[in-house]
């Protein structure tokens, strides 16, 4: 009698009864005894004390990010986390219910993700936005999918340029090795930029899509006018990948540089890193491209009465009506993920958004002035305008530097190639509106302790 | 009229009119039935070569996506551009306001054409 | 009889517009200079205030989703018999031992000797998927089940690559999930459809026919959509093997059979599991679930990288891998999703997950018990874990199972699958799982039984359903015809049209 299934001994012999049989194996009867199995040798059952106790020992054995000075990024950032957004996410109506596809019993799902929706378009300058997918990394082999649909299948390359995040490049390759889609990668020029011209001349007149990461992996802001032309010019769409959303508090989104799509990591709006997922992937284009759009999305309409209503549309699109056709293959997505930035965008507002990444740009500007002065380092590029990460390079190789000050307690940033990479080898230092002048000055003693 | 005396069809629910060396294309009455309410219509460039027997265009309703084929050769020389704002007009006027697109013919196997009569015998087959 | 709020809640933008910011949130005090954006930033790329996002207290907010919560049915408020979603209660232990800060609080970049836990929690969660299926090793990275076929449709590639074997060709069953083909198209392949025989199975005929050196796999759902077991399963797995090639076997339905049948001993290479059904993560509203994959022998040198693999005491994260697929995602895993399923599977023991699929599938079928009559099957052939009615009987009276589905909101059940299978015209397909009190099983019973005489007597009661919900019958034509798929202030609901209650 397990206190997670629903029925006693008694019951369970009571529907037996009303059922005709003796025994449950009759139940199972379709399974042929050659793959039956007696015991898992998964142990008994355990209580809550002894679950607290198991997990709360694995939980010790890790070390809280937010217990020691931390300036890793890369692709996952440290923002605040106000207590409103996990008591939402707690509400059993949200993370008990499933897609809503019976929208008179979905409003709230429904209506939260349209709020998102509407927030990613204001936010990266497109029209229209899906309910989400499954992180950075997926977000941009979406829109490299979608690139190629929407030119008809007939350009088999995607030019990407190596700032964008490695593991989302190396996601792309899985993806694109099965399609048979080429993909290019355009090393970055001496300023941490990459060329517009560059990124031209790797697409030929064969490219679907040009893609930069901005901020990039290595923190610089790439010309995103520029690069959104030069995507145009050879007939590409041009997307942009953001692995910090924070950025997008005060730098304007790819669409109104011209963009087509942007795309990527929301983690920054609230969730928690988590160890890596689940985060949070967000998806925006043209209304001209929405039918080639991958992922759920919601619509506004009216019940039978005239009244307001939210529902999913644009279903042709998905998996479970056009099958083998469909835009994508996705079907769960990061729902709950989307309510969290919801609440925290909702929470901070405008104005709040801007005032997070107004500090964190802060933060990383005092580091900026700083680190110039300590013997043996500097800053990779500068003259290069970057947001709230940047790469520093050391008296020794990245992998290094941060296995050396992380002894000496400070997580100082991730090695800048350890994914390699055609740039300096160095650290990416990340800053936050949680980093306060004490940490930076306990990271920049510990780096002045490196020999 | 479910079925005009005037058109051809075929197996795949799609009526011809022809007039002079342009063929107007439209889906039947019993197709649009079966589709349900038509929210949009994905209709081929002109100036596209088609094949008879290849695919035109699809049409979707809110839980279906049904491809339409072309029943002669030829080239397209027309889209009905009324259907991006007014789809329904497929399920309103599927003979007339709903047609979808006009072929020049190049060729066509008749064989695989009915008459008004041959295909009203089909659709009481099929819906059996 | 469904609660909501008293007041319609609107949009977030349209509370308070134009009364000037409220404070939304204190931000800490870094003790950092400020820095003027426009010294820093180019010119260019600097955007102006963002005025038409929200800019409202934390009570107003709090109160927001607090009111949309209350228009949301879930698994907490009563019977959610979304056949093959498996919608099972979900443990309150699981969100506290997901919630520790050990977890929640960790960078994916931390070095590992500061990660050790989670490192060997990941272990743990590989071996005991690979108990439960009887297959020697598993991949953690899927986000969800589509995702786990793609992986696993990739490594099935891969292998086939790598002995210099092109094939072209995935076997889907008609009876498929639509996702099955939509994974294989990704993977690169061509899918041809299988039919189902007689009894919902594949036929073994048909299936020798098709079964050439130019097909890769074939995807099988077990049991199936339809909810039954593919009870020549061996042979299938012995012929497919025979002529070169893999069994991709879905484990949306797991739920059926866990804890007394291995997927391995069934001759699956590929399998995967949904978390968020069988091992009880919640679904989130859509979202976020986790679809590990385990694999058979020929598939473990193309798993994904990175993976953690166990070095003496200690465990890390294997980047590089000759013959790895690559990686499918950011990162390593839904980790804190890991965290909530192992819980749930340590909570259950052996015995409990006997007990789980012993009630799921007894479930079931005092349901098809009790419906039978009323409503028609069109498979009759032993039911596990779910059972696939269809409308048929009722489209006598002009009701579909659409209007069933609506009705049955206003009896407070949420309704049955129906978009699928496709092979069942007008489906109804009910899976209870075993979490329910029986009683809760029988009053959803009543329920369809009392719809199943209003079809009959009272059709319109039908077709004017839901009228107890928050929204009546939603126009899903007018949300397709006429997109409107955000908020924009100078298309606002006009002010004094009404909104929802």
């Amino acid at each position: 009698m397990h206190p997670w299934i629903g029925a006693g001994p008694e019951d369970r012999d009571r529907i037996l009864a009303e059922l005709g049989l003796s025994s449950a194996d009759e139940l199972f009867a379709t399974i042929p005894d050659a793959v039956k199995v007696d015991s898992l040798g998964l142990g008994g059952a355990r209580d809550e004390a002894a679950l607290l106790r198991e997990f709360g020992d694995l939980a010790a054995a890790n070390t809280p990010v937010s217990s020691v000075p931390s300036f890793l990024g890369a692709g996952t950032y440290h923002h605040v986390q106000p207590a409103v957004v996990d008591a939402v996410l707690q509400r059993a109506e949200f993370y008990t219910s499933y897609t809503p596809y019976q929208p008179e019993i979905s409003q709230g799902t429904l209506q939260a993700i349209f709020e998102f929706q509407t927030m990613v378009c204001q936010l990266t300058g497109l029209e229209v936005a899906n309910a989400s997918l499954y992180d950075g990394a997926t977000s941009l082999v979406e829109a490299a999918l979608m690139a190629h649909r929407v030119l008809r299948g007939k350009r088999n390359r995607v030019v990407v340029a190596e700032t964008v995040h490695p593991m989302y490049r190396r996601v792309l390759h899985t993806y694109a090795g099965a399609l048979g889609i080429e993909v290019v990668e355009v090393a970055p020029g001496d300023d941490g930029r990459t060329s517009p011209e560059a990124l031209a001349a790797a697409a030929g007149d064969e490219a679907c899509a040009v893609i930069v990461q901005s901020p990039s992996f290595v923190g610089t802001l790439e010309d995103l006018g520029a690069v959104a032309e030069a995507a145009h010019g050879v007939g590409a769409l041009a997307v942009q990948v953001v692995a910090e959303a924070v950025s997008l508090g005060l730098l304007r989104g790819g669409g109104d540089h011209g963009f087509d799509i942007v795309c990527g990591e929301a983690q920054s709006f609230g969730l928690a890193p988590g160890f890596g997922g689940p985060h949070l992937g967000f998806f925006a284009c043209r209304s001209a491209h929405v039918r080639q759009m991958p992922g759920r999305v919601v619509g506004q309409t009216v019940d039978s009465e005239g009244r307001r209503a939210f529902c999913l549309t644009l279903s042709t699109r998905e998996q479970h009506i056009r099958r083998a056709k469909a835009t994508s293959n996705i079907c769960t997505n990061h729902g709950l993920m989307a309510l969290a930035a919801t609440v925290w965008l909702e929470l901070l507002g405008g104005e709040g958004l801007r005032r997070v990444a107004a500090a964190s740009l802060a933060a990383a500007r005092s580091f900026a002035s700083r680190v110039a002065e300590l013997p043996g380092w500097r800053l990779a590029w500068p003259e290069t305008a970057a947001f709230n990460e940047l790469l520093v390079v050391g008296p020794r190789p990245g992998a290094e530097l941060a296995g050396e000050l992380a002894r000496d307690g400070v997580l100082a940033g991730v090695p800048s190639r350890l994914w390699g990479g055609s740039w300096p080898d160095g650290l990416l230092v990340a800053f936050t509106e949680r980093t306060t002048g004490a940490q930076v000055d306990a990271l920049l003693d510990a780096m002045g302790r490196i020999r | 009229m479910a079925v005009p005396e005037d058109l051809s069809y075929t197996r795949s629910h799609e009526w011809v009119r022809r007039e002079g060396d342009v063929a107007m294309v439209g889906i039947t009455h019993y197709a649009q039935e079966q589709l349900g309410e038509v929210v949009y219509v994905e209709l081929p460039e002109v100036g596209q070569q088609v094949e008879q027997g290849s695919e035109l265009g699809t049409l979707e309703s809110v839980k279906a996506v049904s491809e339409f084929y072309a029943p002669v050769t030829g080239e397209v020389v027309g889209i009905n551009e009324d259907l991006a704002d007014e789809p329904d007009l497929v399920n309103q006027d599927p003979y007339g306001g709903g047609w979808l697109v006009k072929i020049r013919v190049d060729g066509v196997d008749e064989s695989a054409l009915m008459d008004a009569a041959a295909y009203e015998a089909f659709i009481a087959a099929e819906s059996h | 009889m469904r609660r909501r709020a008293l007041r319609d809640e609107p949009l977030i933008f349209e509370r308070n517009p134009g009364r000037g910011p409220r404070g939304g949130y204190l931000l800490p005090e870094s003790g950092i200079a400020p820095v003027a954006p426009e010294e820093a930033l180019p010119a260019d790329q600097l955007r102006e205030a963002l005025p038409e996002m929200p800019a409202l207290g934390e009570l107003e907010v709090v109160q927001h989703f607090h009111r949309l919560s209350q228009m949301n049915f879930a698994v907490d408020e009563g019977l959610y018999p979304l056949g093959s979603c498996t919608m099972k209660y979900n443990p309150r232990i699981c969100e506290v031992t997901s919630r520790l800060p050990g977890f929640v609080d960790l960078h994916p970049l931390q070095p590992e000797w500061q990660v050790q836990g989670a490192l060997r929690l990941m272990w743990e969660m590989e071996r005991a998927l690979a108990q439960i299926t009887g297959m020697p090793a598993v991949t953690l990275q899927p986000a969800a089940g589509a995702h786990g076929e793609l992986t696993g449709m990739l490594m099935i590639r891969a292998a086939l690559e790598a002995r210099g074997d092109a094939r072209e060709v995935v076997l889907v069953p008609d009876s498929a999930h639509g996702t099955n083909p939509a994974s294989a198209t990704f993977a690169g392949y061509r899918s041809v459809e299988i039919a189902s025989g007689p009894d919902g199975t594949v036929d073994l005929a048909e299936l020798d026919r098709l079964m050439d050196e130019r097909v890769a796999a074939i995807m099988l759902t077990v049991p199936n959509t339809l909810g039954v077991f593919e009870h020549r399963i061996v042979e299938i797995a012995e012929l497919v093997h025979s002529r070169g090639g893999f069994i991709y076997m879905d484990g949306a339905n797991l739920n059926a059979f866990a804890g007394r049948a291995l997927p391995g001993a069934m001759g699956a290479d590929a399998l995967h599991i949904n978390l968020h059904k069988t091992f009880s993560t919640p679904h989130g509203g859509g979202g976020p679930g986790a679809g590990p994959v385990a694999v058979s022998e020929a598939l473990v040198p193309h798993l994904p990288v990175p993976r953690v693999v166990r070095e003496g005491d200690g465990f890390r994260m294997l980047w590089e891998d000759g013959r790895s697929i690559g990686p499918m995602r950011g990162f390593y895993a839904n980790f804190l999703i890991l965290v909530r399923a192992l819980t749930f599977i340590r909570g259950m023991g052996d015995e409990g997950l006997r007990e789980m699929s012993e009630v799921a599938v007894l479930y079931a079928n005092l349901v098809r018990q009790r419906l039978a009559g009323a409503y028609h099957l069109e498979y009759d052939a032993p039911t596990m874990h779910e059972v696939v009615f269809d409308d048929s009987l009722q489209q006598e009276h002009g009701v579909s199972n659409v209007d069933i589905a609506k009705r049955l909101l206003d009896l407070g059940f949420h309704p049955p699958t129906m978009s699928f299978p496709l092979i069942v015209h007008g489906a109804l397909m009910i899976e209870p799982t075993e979490s329910p009190a029986p009683e809760e099983v029988e009053a959803f019973c009543e329920a369809m039984l009392r719809i199943a005489r209003e079809a009959e007597t009272d059709p319109e009661v039908l077709k004017a359903a839901p009228r107890e919900t928050p929204v009546g019958r939603v126009d899903e034509v007018q949300a397709a015809r006429n997109l409107v798929l955000r908020w924009r202030a100078e298309e606002a609901w006009p002010a004094g049209v009404p909104t929802r209650s």
